[in-house]
This record gives structure tokens, C-alpha cells and sequence, in this order.
């Protein structure tokens, strides 16, 4: 199958390593990937911010870029949900088939299982929230429980946000720490090997904190994990 | 950037955050148990409901003209005050009618009331309001303000309560939550008896019978309407269903989302003045409030009117629990709030709530009228800064450009991180560029 590949501006500018696995996971799984070189954000920073004219604008390069017909995968529920919902807040019209990875490859690709192995380790899951607005529900969960090795466990209120926010957490960085480090205090009585995220944004906020406390935990993308069953 | 509601969070007592969480968990996790038991489908009791409501705002005005001739029929004054000065005058008027020396005022738990500041009117007018919902006259005598829309002193813990009765005199010093209510449950008692006038807010008002609908757990609610010689409701005017068969769905909704019960301990139905009764209320007066509901009703917020002010979406927030209702600075706090304070009282006052807020979508999803809150507080932020140079100016035409693109990204590990950011976290560094590994690759 075709795809595109949105690679989110905080992979670009910061978490390469997220885009490189991304794309590894998505050509294991049979897809050819375009990868449309003149992408640059989505629009959501600007657009949570309040800049609804620079989002619109940025927003509307994003559909110039990925004008077409085969779906756009992202590994960012974050962006996806930008593209399917917020758009249309924005008034313009949203391409469908834009998906963050985890619901491509069970809801569009239809596999139920990764497979695959890696180093026995505990992991918890940190779910995303905006993958509230795109109907994500345990995509990821489920592709993760199914590589040999990988231990997910439930970790504190999973449901509760890690309280990054965006631009949040720089206009109430001190309501937006105390989220994160309840989050944080969590994940460490757990006693977990890694901390697997479905979105940068959360694990750039949550390791920023925990390196800024001293907490020894280790972040990664889920597309990272699902690389690494591949080797 | 200064901001008031950070620097609230940074001088709050961590005592205070830890009770505040402990409480709204609890209730939170009793809804989570409670809808399921009580709807075989949450979501679509959520859908109906707030159909329901949406149809209640799209007639709102036929609805109250019915809602006023049911009333009339059954004996209820109903009056119609477009502000709060209005309502305020229309109430302390019947108090002063009543008790023209004044006299005490007994006060069932009612934001509608917190909103307009009655206490304050009633007092300059003569009259002794005393709040007899247990929070509510715990914030009275500690001339403190609800921090909470359901759960009043949520922010306190017992220790500070007991202190307040023993300085107080209510009682000799205890911690014991029973024996701390027994000591208000006497204190209030002789004020029931005394009072001539009693005020309540108003859960449901019911168009097609002209019934007002009360909950509660206390009782208060009941003494307050039933013993002064007069009761006066107030209700904001979205608060109108259109036929009581409606209240199967919203009596259980409402109490499911607020604390996690099945039904509240009372349910009261209210139809009027005593008739051949021993007991009850001479007059029965009904103040319709619109104080800007009519206006927002026109607007992009209009969802907010849904509100049954259940607060399930203080309890469930990240942001509430870790900030208490205080940091808002209105008598709404919270998610809702963060929506209604601006709707009602404008962007340019108080605007900036919409931004405390992490658009986690929570709120959303436990709404009972599924008030799509996330979106609202997105649009609020965009009215608060279409006047404003935004600090994105530059990264809007950075995205648009591949040329500023690449070079922002080069640039980025030089830019020193927002005094926000760097305050609390550290900023991470780039090890892989993707779009270079992309390029290389054969």
C-alpha cells in the first residue's frame, strides 16, 4: 500500500530517531512510503496557542503538501487529530485518511498482532490523550502485547493527562510540573524498564522533568518498540 | 509570561492539592462505577441528554412562557430579572416585604446564588443570610468562597473545619466529621425557625407542570423551602426541562456525574404554596435569571447553557486537581468554568482561563450533556488573541516556507527554550535528523 509519511514538527526538529522507525515499521508492514519533503507542522502549536491566523495558514500548507489520495501516517496522535478535528475548527476541509500509526496498522492494514521479539523488559504504556479525538482506544496496547519479551503493565490513572499541553506547559509550567510529576511518581512505584509513548510531545514534557529531578526513567516511541521487534 | 493562575498554583499549600485529589478521585471513581449499574449505555444517555438540552435551547423562550403559566397555575410568582442587580432586587425586595426589620434568610446551596452575590445584597439590606448546606456554611463562617460547584469546601480538610466551630463556638473541639455535623445541625436549627424567608436555587424546572425539582443529601434543602413563611427560588433560565418524564434520564444522570450515587438522598418536587396543608410556604416565588445567558445563547458558547453543574469535569481534570477551584477567580471553576466565566463575564476579563487548560478531552468525555468543552476553550483562546501580536507569528511563516523551515531547525539547538519551559524541565537534544537519514538512504 501506498502511505504518506507525516513526520510531525517535533520529530523534525528534534526526535529523528522516531521518523527513522517509523518509516522501518511502516515498510516492514508492506507499505511504500512517500515521503513528501516540503511538509513542515501541522498547525496545532499556533492553533492550542490561540494564533488561529498562523494556523490557519500553516494548516493549509499541510493540505497543499498532502493533497491526494493514499492515507497519511503520522506518529502523533496529537497531529492526527489536529488534521481530522481540528481543521474543521479552522474551518477548512480535513483529509480522511489520516492516521496515527498504531490505529493504521489495525484498523487500515488490519493486523491484530506486531509480533516479533525483543529483550525482555516491563513497560508502561503512556497514552496520549488527543488520541481521545480520533477514537484511538487500544491499538497500541494491543500491538505492543503481542512481542515476545515485552511485559505492558498498567501503570497509576492512565487516563489521566501527563500535563503537557502544549503551549501549557510554558503559560502554567508550575500547574503543568505538578501534573507531570504525579505522573512521574507514579511510573517510578511501578518499577518499570521504559516508559513507551504514543506521542513525543508527552515523553519530551515527562523527560524533561524527570532528567530536571534526577529520576532515572527512559522514554520511547512506540514506533521505536515495534522497530526494534523487527531485528 | 505573568500569570495569575500559575502563581495561585505556586503559593498553594500542598496539603491543600492533596486533599483536593484524594476527594475528586474518589468521587470520580464512584461515577466511573455508578453509570455503568445505572445506564446500559453511558455515552447514549450522554447523547440523549444533551439532545434534550439542545432542545431546550433552541426554544428556550416558549419553554419559559409555559414553564411561567404552570407556575402561575399552581400558585408560584414568577419573576424575570435580565442581571444580577436585578435579581438581586427582585429578592431582597420580597425579604424586606416579609421582614420589613429584616431578618434571617435561610439559604439552601445555590450557585445561581454565589453568582449573583446575594449574601452581600441581602446583608447591605438589612437581612442575615445563613448558608445551611454544611460546605456552604462552613465558607460562611470562614467568610472564605466555594472552590468547588458541588463540593463547596472540597479545599479544606477537618482539621481547619473543627478549628472554625471551636472559634465559632459551636461545640466543644472535635475532629469527628458526625460530631462536627451535629454541632452545625443544632446551630441551624433554631435559624430554620427563625427565618421568614428561604432561598434555593433550582435543579430542574419543568415546563409542562410548572414543578421545581431540588436535590440534595442533607435535608437543608427541605427545611429551607418548607419552613419560612416564604420560599424563593432562583434558577438561571437554561435550567428548564420540557416534560418531567425527562427527569428519568437527568435525576440519574446528574447525581451519577456528581458524586456517584444512583439518586441524591432527596429529590424534592415543588408545587406551589401550601394549599390545605399544616405546612409549608405561604408564597412560592420563582426569579428567572438570564444575567447574559440570553446573549451567550446566540454565541459560539452556547453548548455551555447545556451545564447541569454535576462537576464531573473539576473532578476528573489534571488541571482542577492540581489547582483547586480558587486559581479560577470565579464562582465556575474548572473546565465549564473556564468556558463560562469568559461567555458570561467576556474575553477580555476573564478570557485567559480558556488558557488553563491542557486540552486533555477528559472533560468531554465524562460531560452528561457531552458540552464539547475542548473546542470552546480553543475558540476562546483564538477571541482572546485576535487583538494580540502573537509570539507565533514568526513560526507561521517559518512553516510556510522551506527555506525558513530548514533554517529554524538549524537554528533551533542555539534558541534558548521559553523561561517556562526551562524552569521546570530540561530541553532535549537532537541525535538523529531524520530528513538527512531519509536522503541517504539508497
Amino acid at each position: 500500500m501506498k502511505v504518506r509519511l507525516m513526520l510531525s514538527c517535533l520529530c523534525d526538529a528534534v526526535y529523528g530517531e522516531v521518523g527513522v522507525a517509523t518509516a522501518r515499521v511502516l515498510e516492514s508492514a508492506d507499505c511504500e512510503i512517500y515521503f513528501p519533503v516540503a511538509q513542515t507542522c501541522c498547525g496545532q502549536p499556533p492553533f492550542n496557542a490561540g494564533d488561529w491566523n498562523a494556523a490557519r495558514a500553516v494548516a493549509m500548507r499541510t493540505l497543499e503538501v498532502f493533497d491526494g489520495d493514499s492515507p497519511v501516517v503520522v506518529p502523533s496522535a496529537s497531529c492526527a487529530a489536529m488534521v481530522r478535528h481540528g481543521f474543521a475548527l479552522l474551518g477548512l476541509t480535513a483529509p480522511r485518511q489520516c492516521y496515527e500509526l498504531c490505529e493504521f496498522i489495525v484498523n487500515v492494514l488490519g493486523r491484530k498482532e506486531w509480533g516479533g521479539s525483543v529483550d525482555p523488559r516491563r513497560v508502561a504504556l503512556h497514552r496520549a490523550c488527543h488520541g481521545r479525538m480520533i477514537g484511538l482506544r487500544d491499538q497500541q496496547r494491543q500491538l505492543l502485547k503481542s512481542i515476545k519479551g515485552l511485559e505492558v503493565v498498567e501503570v497509576g490513572t492512565p487516563e489521566q493527562c501527563c500535563g503537557f499541553g502544549g503551549s501549557f506547559s510554558v503559560t502554567h509550567g508550575k500547574v503543568s510540573e505538578g501534573i507531570g510529576l504525579e505522573k512521574l511518581r507514579q511510573i517510578e512505584a511501578a518499577g518499570v524498564d521504559q516508559v513507551v509513548s504514543g506521542d513525543m510531545g508527552c515523553a519530551m514534557h515527562l523527560q524533561g522533568l524527570a532528567k530536571r529531578h534526577s529520576m532515572d526513567i527512559k522514554f520511547v516511541h512506540v514506533a521505536q518498540v515495534l522497530a526494534e521487534a523487527l531485528d | 509570561m505573568k500569570n495569575r493562575f500559575d502563581d495561585y498554583v505556586r503559593s498553594l499549600d500542598e496539603d491543600v492539592v492533596r486533599s483536593v485529589r484524594a476527594s475528586t478521585e474518589r468521587v470520580f471513581s464512584a461515577r466511573a462505577k455508578t453509570l455503568p449499574e445505572v445506564f446500559d449505555d453511558v455515552d447514549h444517555a450522554r447523547r440523549q441528554a444533551a439532545d434534550v438540552k439542545s432542545y431546550v435551547l433552541d426554544n428556550l423562550k416558549p419553554l419559559l412562557l409555559k414553564l411561567e403559566a404552570n407556575c402561575a397555575k399552581n400558585g408560584v410568582t414568577v419573576h424575570w430579572a435580565k442581571d444580577a442587580a436585578s435579581a438581586n432586587r427582585i429578592i431582597t425586595g420580597i425579604c424586606d416585604r416579609v421582614a420589613p426589620n429584616g431578618g434571617t434568610v435561610v439559604k439552601a446551596k445555590s450557585m445561581a446564588t454565589e453568582e449573583i452575590h446575594l449574601n452581600r445584597h441581602l446583608t447591605i439590606a438589612g437581612h442575615t443570610p445563613v448558608e445551611t448546606d454544611l460546605g456552604e456554611f462552613v465558607v460562611q463562617i470562614d467568610r472564605d468562597k466555594p472552590s468547588h460547584i458541588v463540593a463547596p469546601i472540597i479545599h479544606k480538610d477537618r482539621k481547619s473545619i473543627a478549628r472554625s466551630f471551636e472559634r465559632e463556638k459551636l461545640g466543644p473541639y472535635t475532629e469527628e466529621p458526625e460530631e462536627l455535623t451535629m454541632q452545625a445541625r443544632a446551630h441551624l436549627r433554631s435559624k430554620f425557625q427563625e427565618a421568614d424567608v428561604g432561598v434555593s436555587g433550582v435543579n430542574f424546572a419543568i415546563a409542562e407542570t410548572g414543578r421545581i425539582v431540588l436535590v440534595e443529601n442533607e435535608g437543608n434543602n427541605r427545611l429551607s423551602t418548607t419552613v419560612p413563611r416564604v420560599h424563593i427560588a432562583l434558577m438561571g433560565i437554561e435550567k428548564v426541562l420540557p416534560r418531567e418524564s425527562d427527569l428519568a434520564l437527568f435525576l440519574r444522570l446528574l447525581a451519577g456525574s456528581a458524586t456517584g450515587q444512583r439518586l441524591t438522598v432527596y429529590t424534592h418536587f415543588i408545587g406551589g404554596p401550601k394549599k390545605e396543608e399544616a405546612d409549608g410556604p405561604e408564597e412560592v416565588h420563582l426569579v428567572l435569571l438570564d444575567n447574559g445567558r440570553s446573549r451567550v445563547l446566540k454565541g459560539p458558547f452556547r453548548y455551555a447553557l447545556r451545564c447541569i453543574r454535576c462537576g464531573a469535569c473539576l473532578n476528573g481534570c489534571p488541571v482542577y486537581r492540581r489547582s483547586t477551584g480558587h486559581a479560577y477567580g470565579h464562582v465556575y471553576p474548572g473546565p465549564i468554568g473556564a468556558v463560562l466565566a469568559p461567555a458570561l463575564d467576556g474575553v477580555p476579563k476573564m478570557g485567559e482561563l480558556a488558557k488553563a487548560s491542557t486540552l486533555c478531552g477528559l472533560c468531554r468525555e465524562v460531560c452528561p450533556v457531552d458540552i464539547p468543552i475542548p473546542d470552546m476553550l480553543l475558540k476562546l483562546r483564538s477571541e482572546d488573541e485576535r487583538n494580540r501580536t502573537s509570539e507565533w507569528t514568526w513560526f507561521g511563516l517559518a512553516a510556510r516556507s522551506n527555506l525558513l523551515w530548514k533554517a529554524g531547525l538549524k537554528l533551533l539547538p542555539m534558541v534558548e527554550p521559553p523561561r517556562g519551559w526551562k524552569e521546570f524541565r530540561e530541553f532535549p537534544r537532537k541525535r538523529v535528523d531524520f530528513r538527512r537519514w531519509w536522503r541517504g538512504r539508497p
